[in-house]
């Protein structure tokens, strides 16, 4: 097995889906001969021709619209965001449109074969427009799918199922850990399933849940913990909508506390969510209240990224508390 | 690179006036030919079928309207006014065509073959309502007849056909893709993002513009300040006409070309009709507060069902007694189907939960069991809406598919 990193499993997932489905293009700004900002979609155009991988002028409402389009014509269109901070202007598309396609319609049409692609999150001194997790926005939406990657071989498994999957789903990529993500990727065609987490690491004394880049830090915190003689159990929750609640429940049962970290900022974010559902289906195996370790409630910093950012120290000093309490 | 205009030594301002796109115009207002106009080639049949459906919609609408005031529609909305730049321009495609439409082209759909009884299932929300009685009336669709399901949200579907069109010509299917919208739409900015992706990735899409002078309460004079919507299609380069959208004969022949143009070029086609809304915005809009009755009584005067009826008569293809005959048909077999189709029950409360996802997550199901559970306690409070076919209440514990 090839070890790659993340990015190049994103563009060995792309080339596996255009090679075994004809039906599937690729689209977005820069996307083409260039092959992303990224570089996501490199040779993809000369592998499979300006027709199935093209660039589009710049507009995000028109890349999801008419990726929708495509969709419910019956192609499979992955559609680039540039940056996840850009996605907006596509907001009304993706959430009154492409979230509600078949429900409104009675099952007669659907965008199911669509994918939108973005990076997202912090660590790349990008300042308030680069550095955005909006996640939170679109799991507060019934229709979509939402997923995150946090490694070489989730990125490619993951996203083969979200672009074979027959709903829309919404696919943010780590940027911050593109390139510094490395691991043993099949070069062969594989799918990971959508809606379950994964327990990257087992531990008894607390759990610590994630998504993305944010696993890293988790990682490090549960290091530092190890020495200290607490045992982490740490699960990456792979898919935020649906998420997959019976894991996190049975480990939470097992260990009586837990921590959810994310990038985004607190008010709102979705580690309310996780916090919300394991207290009401776990309240009474909890021996201390659940922490959130998250961005803090500003737009993203520039100067003072590394302050803002829920790193492996904040999260590590939320650890002896809760195994204090 | 673009091409452009080549240089000049003169400073002066391009102005919108400097660009002149007249409308056509093929039957005056007595129905009779303009001299220099072409007839397009349209046989006794296709005329006579358009005729038949501008007047279907025509007593459609009013009938609703009544329905709606009478408390037996929550909603309703009309075309009144516009039925030849719908009909007129649809008539021009195949069923094959993908029609993506806005929210008053009921016309359309009703060309394509949808009946009374579908109608009255989409505004009375009941069982047999293809949309599962999700959206407010007149939110129809029709995988069947190729005529997307429509949403409230403006423009949206303009991206949309355009990618829609795209996926009909890497398909090869010789088919393409008629969007239509308002003019107030194409203030979106949906519109101009899909009529740039249209142009630039040459999509064999139609755009239809129905320019008819209001959007809700809103002039056209407040809403853009140049020369209709023509210019703006011009601008991203798309092959763009102007039509008397009361005129069915110029609409038509519009229609045809226009299909013809999209496919034979592949690429983007925009047709503006010139028209006006002689009804209110829906039900909820009251024109009076906006409006005066004499610009109401000078577009009356133009109806173009009215002057497409007088051409018809004036070539013998059509009679006053047919006429006379077709409005009561068409009146008996839509009160017909309204009293029959109230009657059926509503939609399963299972369509609470699916098509959401193609399948219902754990979380739904688990929602909708906590739902069930509750309604059980109160039936009465929560499933008031009769099963008024065996006078029975449509049960919660409805499994899912």
């Amino acid at each position: 097995m090839a070890q790659i990193n993340l990015l190049q499993a994103v563009n060995s997932a792309l080339d596996t889906a255009m090679d075994t489905d004809d039906r599937v293009i690729c689209l977005g700004e820069d996307i083409g001969k260039f092959g992303g900002v990224f570089r996501a979609t490199s040779d993809l155009q000369d592998k499979y021709g300006k027709a199935r991988c093209f660039n589009t002028p710049i507009t995000e409402q028109g890349i999801v619209g008419f990726s929708i389009g495509l969709a419910a014509q019956g192609s499979v269109p992955v559609a680039e965001i540039q940056f996840a901070d850009y996605i907006f202007p596509a907001f009304d598309q993706i959430v009154n449109e492409a979230a509600k396609f078949r429900y409104r319609s009675g099952d007669q049409f659907n965008c199911g074969g669509l994918t939108i692609r973005a990076p997202y999150g912090g660590g790349i001194s990008g300042g308030l427009y680069h550095s955005q997790s909006p996640e939170a926005y679109f799991c507060h939406t019934p229709g979509l799918k939402v997923v995150i990657p946090s490694t070489a071989y989730q990125a490619k498994g993951l996203l083969l199922a979200a672009i074979r999957d027959p709903d829309p789903v919404i696919f943010f990529e780590p940027k911050a850990i593109y390139r510094a993500e490395v691991g043993e990727v099949p070069e062969t065609d594989y799918v990971l399933p959508l809606g379950v987490a994964e327990v990257t690491s087992k531990g008894s004394d607390i759990t610590l849940v994630g998504w993305g880049a944010q696993m890293h830090q988790l990682h490090r915190a549960a290091k530092m913990a190890a020495k200290d003689g607490i045992s982490c159990e740490v699960i990456d929750l792979r898919t935020l909508l649906p998420w997959d609640v019976d894991t996190v429940a049975q480990s939470v049962e097992k260990t009586g506390r837990l921590i959810i970290s994310h990038e985004a900022p607190r008010t709102g974010g979705f580690a309310g969510e996780v916090s919300a559902t394991i207290q009401e289906c776990c309240f009474l195996s909890l021996e201390a209240p659940i922490l959130r370790i998250t961005g803090m409630d500003t737009p993203f910093p520039l100067v003072f990224e590394k302050e803002y950012m829920p790193d492996y120290l904040k999260v590590y000093e939320a650890i002896k508390t809760s195994v204090n309490f | 690179m673009s091409k452009f205009s080549g240089t000049t030594g003169t400073l002066r301002f391009t102005e919108s006036t400097d660009l002149s796109i007249p409308t056509l115009s093929i039957l005056d207002s007595e129905g009779e030919l303009r001299k220099d106009a072409k007839l397009p080639a349209i046989d006794k049949e296709t005329a006579l079928k358009i005729y038949r459906d501008m007047t279907y919609i025509r007593v459609l609408d009013e009938r609703m309207l009544a329905a709606q005031r009478q408390g037996r529609l929550s909603f309703y909305l009309t075309c009144t006014g516009e039925e030849a730049a719908v009909v007129g321009s649809i008539a021009g495609f195949t069923d094959r065509d993908m029609v993506m439409a806005q929210y008053r082209e009921q016309a359309a759909l009703r060309y394509r073959g949808f009946t009374s009884e579908q109608f009255m299932n989409q505004l009375l929300s009941n069982d047999l309502d293809l949309g599962k009685g999700r959206q407010m009336p007149v939110h129809y669709g029709s995988r069947a007849l190729n005529y997307m399901t429509i949403s409230s949200t403006l423009a949206t579907q303009i991206p949309q056909a355009a990618g829609y069109a795209y996926g009909q010509k890497l398909s090869g299917n010789d088919a393409c893709t008629v969007c239509y919208f308002g003019d107030g739409a194409a203030s979106e900015g949906d519109f101009h993002a899909g009529l740039n992706m249209a142009a630039v990735l040459n999509c064999p899409v139609v755009f239809v513009v129905r320019n008819n002078g209001y959007a809700i309460s809103t002039p056209s004079s407040e809403q853009f300040a140049g020369d209709g919507i023509a210019p703006r299609g011009i601008g991203y380069g798309i092959k763009t006409i102007r039509v008397d959208g009361n005129d069915i004969l110029a609409v038509y022949a519009a229609g045809v070309e226009a299909r013809k143009l999209a496919i034979d070029s592949s690429g983007p086609v925009m047709i503006e009709t010139m028209s006006y809304r002689l009804g209110a915005h829906s039900t909820s809009d009251d024109p009076t507060s906006y409006r005066n009755a004499e610009e109401e009584q000078l577009w009356a005067e133009k109806d173009p069902i009215l002057r497409m009826r007088k051409w018809l008569l004036g070539k013998s293809w059509w009679s006053d007694q047919q006429d006379h005959q077709l409005i009561t048909n068409y009146k008996k077999e839509i009160l017909d189907a309204l009293k029959a189709q109230e009657k059926r029950p509503s939609p399963s409360l299972n369509g609470l939960i699916t098509d959401v996802y193609q399948t219902p997550p754990q979380h739904l199901r688990q929602q909708y069991a906590e739902l069930q559970q509750h309604i059980d306690k109160y039936p009465d409070h929560y499933l008031a809406n009769p099963d008024k076919a065996n006078g029975t209440y449509p049960s919660a514990s409805v499994q899912l598919p």
